[in-house]
């Protein structure tokens, strides 16, 4: 039930906000490197960087449930201990690709 | 039953005498075109998942993400045609998506239709937009950004 609803909160964050970031980012690119240098300003601003990383987790977490209801189209993971094992799974699982993207990104950035 | 009730009450069957056979169907989309709605459904949500895999695989491998290397990156066709595939199906995919939670949560039917209708503009502007930007960038001239 929890993660039903998460899905569908993660889905409408992405659709609106990460595909309206999306867009930007593509149309300042194709507007040149001033349009450009304003998009990532804003982008990678310390103080929205809880954009971003939300965005990666709402991500993670819509493609870890989408991957579950997947599953469970073709039947299976019905029975109750294995369907809340997978619902708890798919939270703990996004909230650690979390970490790990960004884990990599900073270390990127530091090297 | 008023005609009122008919349209805030789009799931009938309470009655047999609750309106036209028209009225009762109204707004529960068409017939026999379930299975294909479905797969299709499954088939962009797949789609966007492969390619905004490869989008960020690709992105995190680029030396740096400023103006010139990414647009420079973007006129490749083996980058500009994934991104424009990914942008197809990343729209079908929300446009689909945002439509299903409509239908769930807008109960009232000329809400319902005003708010599919502006979800499917808004999908087509931004996926048009989108498209556009790729193609002017892949086709301008090298150097000219």
């Amino acid at each position: 039930m929890l993660v039903s609803i998460l899905h569908r909160i993660t889905g409408f964050g992405l659709a609106t906000l990460g595909a309206g970031l999306f867009v930007w980012w593509l149309y300042a690119a194709a507007s040149g490197a001033e349009a450009y240098a304003a998009f990532v300003g804003w982008a990678t601003w310390k103080w929205a960087l809880i954009v971003p990383v939300g965005l990666t987790w709402a991500a993670w977490q819509h493609i870890l449930s989408g991957l579950r209801h997947l599953v469970m189209d073709t039947g299976a993971g019905y029975e109750l201990s294995a369907n809340r094992f997978w619902a708890w799974m798919t939270v703990i699982g996004a909230l650690l690709l979390t970490l790990l993207t960004w884990a990599y990104i900073y270390w990127r950035a530091g090297a | 039953m008023t005609a009122d009730t008919q349209l805030s009450n789009p799931a009938p069957a309470e009655s047999l005498s609750s309106g036209t056979p028209l009225g009762r169907a109204r707004g529960l989309g068409s017939a026999r075109e379930g299975a294909h709605h479905w797969g299709v459904e499954r088939l962009a949500a797949a789609a966007t998942l492969a390619l905004l895999v490869w989008l960020a695989v690709s992105l995190l491998r680029l030396p740096a993400l400023d103006h010139a290397t990414v647009t420079q990156w973007l006129k490749a066709p083996l980058v500009a045609v994934p991104m424009l595939l990914l942008i197809l199906a990343m729209f079908r995919h929300l446009q689909m998506g945002l439509i299903v939670v409509i239908e769930d949560y807008a109960h009232d039917e000329g809400n319902r239709l005003i708010l599919i209708a502006l979800v499917n503009l808004a999908s087509i502007f931004g996926g048009a937009l989108a498209l556009f930007s790729v193609l002017k960038i892949a086709f301008a001239p090298l150097g000219a950004g």
